[in-house]
């Protein structure tokens, strides 16, 4: 039993992320909520990464958390790992069994539906195919709207007077969303169409555990183009 | 006053059993209800606009939807009897972490198997045992994935236990020679008393995928 800088080994936190990825900035959200002291530590190749391959043999992928010597992976999971083991700071997730289920689900949807929605605009090969997976990505954004004027009960976030998991799983997508909304001109989060969204997105950006970890627009920008050669970024 | 359970549920569903079996392990009375898929009932379009599928459990009148949040709000309400979940947040976390796996990794090509033919099907067994291996690495020599008890992952992956054997069929294979741990465990899995009453015969299933594989002109 060791010290890692200063603390004891079977505590120490690392995360493995890389800084565009909308679900590692879940599990830095989520660490700074609670306030875990934690090492980042950058993986700018996940294919080739020999702590990757190491720590999640079964997909390859990031964020993985190393909390001591055990690996938790899936940003998700992360999420709820970090929720359940530190409990001083304030809950993720509610207590009430029921809205724990509801929240569970909108994350599901979030990522089955909406995430897969920006992907399905952001490779579209041809308009056509952009048209489709816009239509679909604002039925999603309708969808959410809804959601957040029920879970929100006129308060500030989906979690109430604080951010909880529905508020990290939606708004680490906002990002991707800006950046969709800048190269085709259709604006996904609308004061108009989506009132509720639009002011939470400004609250969700302003929160003290959400700001210092959110990218710049303009690098995720820049990001975009050279990651994804498709007629939408030209 | 009375907890008012119903499930709404089709039989041939593994997601379905899960709800079932979670439920039995608890001892919940509930309400079953057999919902046609190619006509889902208003009550379900109601309860599930979003996705429209089974299984959702609804209790006093709120819904629950899809199989593993069923299971997981069933352990949470009814938590005296027949824990299902760990306790412990690293195991829950490798808990929910294989249940992704599977309902990503097994559900792709078992869904495969039986409804195609040819390189399609040859591949999507390939897939499938391959996935299997990866679980059956996972479960080591524990009698369960829940370690001594029939837990989370089990639950899950009884819902495709049931289906083993109609699998084999449909694509002439034998799991057991290919994955002989996870079999062992499956046959325990398949003993036990709230999986019995909640799954039904394997050759009742294999008689509908025969069914529908007729009326794709599979």
């Amino acid at each position: 039993m060791g010290l890692i800088n200063g603390v004891n080994n079977d505590e120490y936190v690392r995360l493995l992320g890389a800084w565009p990825s909308p679900f590692v900035l879940r599990t830095r959200i989520a660490l700074n909520l609670k306030r875990v002291p934690y090492e980042y530590l950058e993986e700018e190749d996940t294919l080739n990464s020999e702590s990757v391959l190491n720590y999640n043999p079964v997909h390859k992928q990031i964020p993985i958390l190393i909390h001591g010597n055990k690996p938790i992976r899936e940003s998700l999971n992360i999420v709820m790992y970090v929720d359940e083991t530190w409990l001083s700071g304030p809950p993720i997730l509610p207590s009430d069994p029921f809205d724990r289920a509801v929240a569970r689900f909108w994350d599901v949807y979030i990522d089955e539906h909406c995430f897969t929605s920006i992907n399905g605009v952001a490779v579209a090969k041809d308009e056509e195919e952009r048209k489709m997976a816009i239509a679909k990505l604002e039925q999603c954004m309708a969808l959410l709207e809804e959601t957040f004027q029920e879970c929100s009960k006129g308060r500030g976030f989906f979690g109430g007077d604080n951010i909880g998991f529905i508020d990290i799983g939606f708004g680490s997508m906002l990002g991707p969303l800006k950046v969709l909304e800048k190269f085709s001109g259709v604006k996904f989060i609308h004061p108009e169409n989506t009132p509720g969204l639009f002011n939470w997105a400004d609250r969700f950006y302003a929160h003290e555990a959400v700001k210092p970890v959110m990218p710049d627009t303009e690098k995720l920008v820049e990001f975009a183009r050279l990651k994804f050669n498709t007629s939408i970024f030209k | 006053m009375a907890d008012e359970v119903i499930l709404l549920d089709y039989w041939a569903s593994p997601f379905g059993m899960r709800a079932r079996i979670a439920l039995r392990e608890k001892g919940v009375k509930f309400e079953c209800r057999e919902e046609n898929l190619r006509d889902k009932s208003p009550l379900l379009l109601q309860m599930n606009p979003v996705n429209k599928k089974i299984p959702v459990l609804i209790h006093n009148g709120k819904p629950v939807c899809e199989s593993m949040n069923v299971v997981q709000y069933i352990d949470e309400v009814w938590s005296g009897k027949n824990s299902i979940f760990p306790s412990d947040p690293y195991q829950r976390a490798q808990a929910r972490f294989w249940i992704d796996f599977i309902d990503t990794k097994v559900y792709e090509p078992a869904d495969k198997i039986w409804s195609t033919t040819g390189e399609v099907q040859e591949t999507a067994k390939k897939d499938f045992i391959e996935a299997l291996k990866i679980l059956e690495a996972e479960l080591g020599d524990k009698p369960y994935f829940g370690g001594d008890n029939f837990g989370f992952v089990d639950i899950a992956m009884t819902g495709y236990y049931s289906w083993f054997e109609p699998f084999e069929k449909c694509a002439n294979f034998s799991i057991e020679s290919e994955c002989p741990t996870l079999m062992a465990s499956a046959k325990r899995c398949l003993q036990r008393e709230s999986v019995v009453n909640s799954i039904p015969n394997p050759d009742e299933l294999f008689a509908l995928a025969l069914k529908l594989r007729k009326e794709y002109g599979v």
